[in-house]
């Protein structure tokens, strides 16, 4: 009798639904971009020093990988839209690289700040004064926060690319590889509004 | 009739899905049965929460120590408020009336997301579960008040990690059920139901799911500083390190004011359902109720500062938020005229829950006009931190959400269980408890305006006869929540059995047996009338 219970799709709630959930994480962003000027009001000098002590070339690179990786993986959804499954799954495989290139590049970016014992709560930084406390204090957290979303929406990546391995996800079924680029385009955004405020802005 | 019958569907209680036991109850990815998850774990942390509070008015009943410590008592409201707060009125009327008669009120089968639905139960008991884990482990029970204050929130030696993570996860869990509604409700509705068509509980909810999605996520992020403040000393907010303190109360109160709108546009929207019904007539201002809701959504994003006009502002900030508080008032008053004129001329029928919505209608005034007294700037300055915004407070949450709460219980009791209730035992257990709690809240306005600062556990003699008032209203209070709460849990068993129309209303759920069956409508509806059509 209940046989037909949930049996219907409709992809355009579960965009919605995404996109509702990607307002959230804007947010939760905001609350900390909001944390982020009004310290740099109170301190301008302070952080603009201490944003010049933060490597461009790297932040740069980073910006370029996360670029070339929101355009892969919309070429994904093309590709399966036209019912071509190996490209699509070899771009996103070149996806998931480039997130992983971009973790293995702020790692060591984290790494030489922290060889030169500036990290949340070092003596050393204490002794630079208020300022740069608060900057590297929102520095390391906030691009914390995001590499947290660059690790789980690499985790989303890699179920979807398996999903679509096991032809579950297909030219007619592809809703969740679109949020799942829709959430890979946020942290991307997130990205763009980060890298000048620490890295440009000096 | 009778062939109709032999196709009919159990109801959502019989259905045998695929699990067994309890497992088709915590597994279910029915919107009823997830409601019902809702109202019993629910019931349960508002059976803790009130004995807490039962507990520090008995610690109040005469000055100096009493039955507990000074430090017991900062743990007491502590937990009191993160429970009652994050765990009971904030998830209250949508996580279980929502969830139950959302889909049910705009003729769908089920909320838009199912298993998310579930997931956000999970987390919601996840997180009760962190915040009573910091009671028991670390060292001692955090202290700091629900609102977490900084610089003491990472100060104190409190076990204050469980609690605040608890907290964002309790957040988690109302973002989740925000979003599920808001999609429910732009691609569900039956066809014909245009927004305007809609019943009122379900606008309301449309209203709280955008306060939800919007406000949330603020208080997450505040929460996560505050982690990484006790974990990493960052200095977001302690002065010693450059942080400001101001800015956490900016931050939370920009959350924790909109969840005030949380808690309390879903009852307003219980009372619109439940007016119309016992008075068989068209609400007053279709139209008006609705603009009003969204309104007090919208204003209620620009007033948090008034939670810290002794903490230093400037002066246009001062009167903006004011101002901006004042004109919050508005709406609400709109929506209160409209119930009024709805019950102008009709023929009244006086039921349990007509008799609730009539108490709540008292006590959200009462509460709504001490806000207003709050809300000027000279006023505030005396009253800031007495017992008199305890009793403003209470008279809006515990007063306007727990009256539409035990309304919306008494109204839909018969559609969710298939049983009437004992409706004399109903309206004494009312009585008694709204005698009860007159007197417990009642009081404390008075003791504010003299001047009793609120979180203290110890007073001056001057304070004594007002407070043993006050102690003695919340035992007459308790008393009257029990007798309810029995008289519901008996009726369980011994009710009659409930048709499927009790109370002669319109809207959707009242088209279907009692309880519903699983998938709600054997054939959905069609929407040719407005919700309250008593022509």
């Amino acid at each position: 009798m209940s046989t037909i219970l949930m049996t219907h799709r409709d992809d355009l709630a579960s965009k919605t639904g995404m996109w509702l959930f990607l307002f959230t994480e804007m947010l939760l962003f905001g609350g900390l971009f909001i944390v982020y000027s009004v310290y740099r009001y109170r301190n301008p000098i302070a952080f603009h020093q201490a944003a010049q002590e933060l490597s461009v070339f790297i932040g740069t690179i980073n910006t370029i990988i996360l670029l070339i990786s929101s355009t892969t993986i919309a070429m994904s959804i093309t590709a399966i839209q036209k019912k071509n499954k190996k490209l699509a799954l070899s771009l996103l495989g070149i996806t998931i690289i480039l997130g992983l290139a971009f973790l293995v590049n702020k790692y060591f970016e984290w790494g030489e700040h922290f060889k030169e014992h500036i990290y949340p709560g070092s003596a050393v930084l204490a002794l630079r004064g208020h300022g740069d406390v608060l900057f590297y204090g929102l520095y390391f957290f906030m691009t914390g926060l995001h590499a947290l979303h660059i690790i789980i929406g690499l985790v989303f990546i890699m179920v979807i690319t398996f999903s679509i391995k096991k032809d579950k996800i297909d030219h007619e079924n592809y809703v969740l590889l679109e949020n799942s680029g829709l959430y890979w385009h946020l942290v991307d955004l997130i990205w763009i509004f980060l890298f000048p405020l620490f890295y440009l802005i000096t | 009739m009778s062939t109709q019958k032999n196709f009919e569907e159990p109801s959502y209680l019989d259905h045998k899905g695929k699990y067994k036991g309890i497992f088709s109850w915590i597994l279910s990815t029915d919107h009823k049965r997830i409601a019902i998850l809702y109202l019993f774990s629910l019931l349960t942390f508002f059976a803790i929460g009130a004995t807490l509070g039962l507990l520090m008015k008995l610690e109040l009943i005469a000055p100096g120590k009493t039955i507990i410590s000074a430090q017991t008592y900062n743990a007491f409201f502590t937990l009191h408020g993160i429970i009652m707060i994050f765990a009971v009125v904030i998830p209250g009327l949508p996580a279980v009336f929502g969830n139950f008669f959302l889909p049910i009120m705009i003729g769908a089968k089920d909320v838009a997301f199912p298993r998310l639905n579930l997931l956000s139960w999970y987390f919601y008991v996840t997180g009760v579960t962190l915040v009573l884990i910091s009671q028991f482990t670390g060292q001692g029970p955090p202290d700091t008040g629900w609102t977490f204050y900084a610089p003491y929130s990472f100060r104190t030696t409190g076990n204050m990690l469980p609690a605040v993570f608890g907290a964002f996860v309790l957040g988690f869990s109302s973002i989740l059920t925000g979003l599920n509604f808001l999609v429910t409700i732009h691609r569900m509705r039956a066809p014909g139901m245009t927004w305007l068509k809609m019943p009122l509980f379900p606008w309301t909810l449309y209203a709280t799911g955008w306060v939800q999605l919007l406000a949330t996520p603020i208080i997450g992020i505040t929460l996560l500083m505050i982690i990484a403040e006790r974990t990493l000393h960052i200095g977001f907010f302690d002065p010693t390190l450059g942080g400001d303190p101001i800015l956490y109360q900016h931050l939370f109160w920009t959350y924790s004011h909109p969840a005030v709108y949380i808690m309390i546009l879903p009852a307003m929207g219980a009372i619109s359902e439940i007016i119309p019904t016992f008075c068989h007539k068209t609400i007053f201002g279709y139209k008006f109720i609705v603009a009003s809701s969204i309104a007090i959504a919208f204003v209620g994003y620009f007033i948090w500062g008034h939670h810290m006009f002794t903490s230093g502002m400037s002066g246009t900030a001062l009167y903006t938020f004011s101002l901006l508080t004042f004109i919050v008032a508005i709406p609400s008053a709109v929506k209160v005229f409209n119930w009024i004129s709805t019950m102008h001329k009709a023929s009244i029928d006086l039921q349990t829950p007509f008799f609730w919505a009539i108490g709540f209608l008292f006590v959200f005034m009462i509460g709504g006009f001490s806000g207003l007294i709050l809300g000027s700037l000279a006023t505030d300055i005396h009253l800031h931190n007495t017992h008199f915004v305890v009793a403003h407070f209470h008279f809006i949450v515990f007063g306007g959400t727990g009256f539409a709460f035990f309304g919306a219980m008494h109204y839909w009791y018969p559609k969710i269980t298939g049983k009437m209730y004992d409706s004399r035992w109903a309206n004494m257990g009312l009585i008694i408890f709204f005698c009860g709690f007159i007197t417990l809240y009642g009081e404390m306005f008075f003791l504010g305006m003299k001047g009793m600062p609120r979180r203290y556990y110890d007073y001056d003699e001057i304070f004594h006869t007002g407070n043993i008032f006050s102690s003695l209203g919340a035992v007459v209070m308790y008393f009257g929540l029990a007798i309810i709460i029995i008289n519901l849990v008996s009726s369980l068993r011994n009710g009659a059995k409930a048709p499927s129309d009790p109370w002669g209303g319109k809207t959707l759920e009242w088209t279907i047996p009692s309880p519903p069956p699983v998938e709600n409508f054997e054939e959905i509806p069609v929407i040719t009338k407005g919700p309250y059509d008593y022509k």
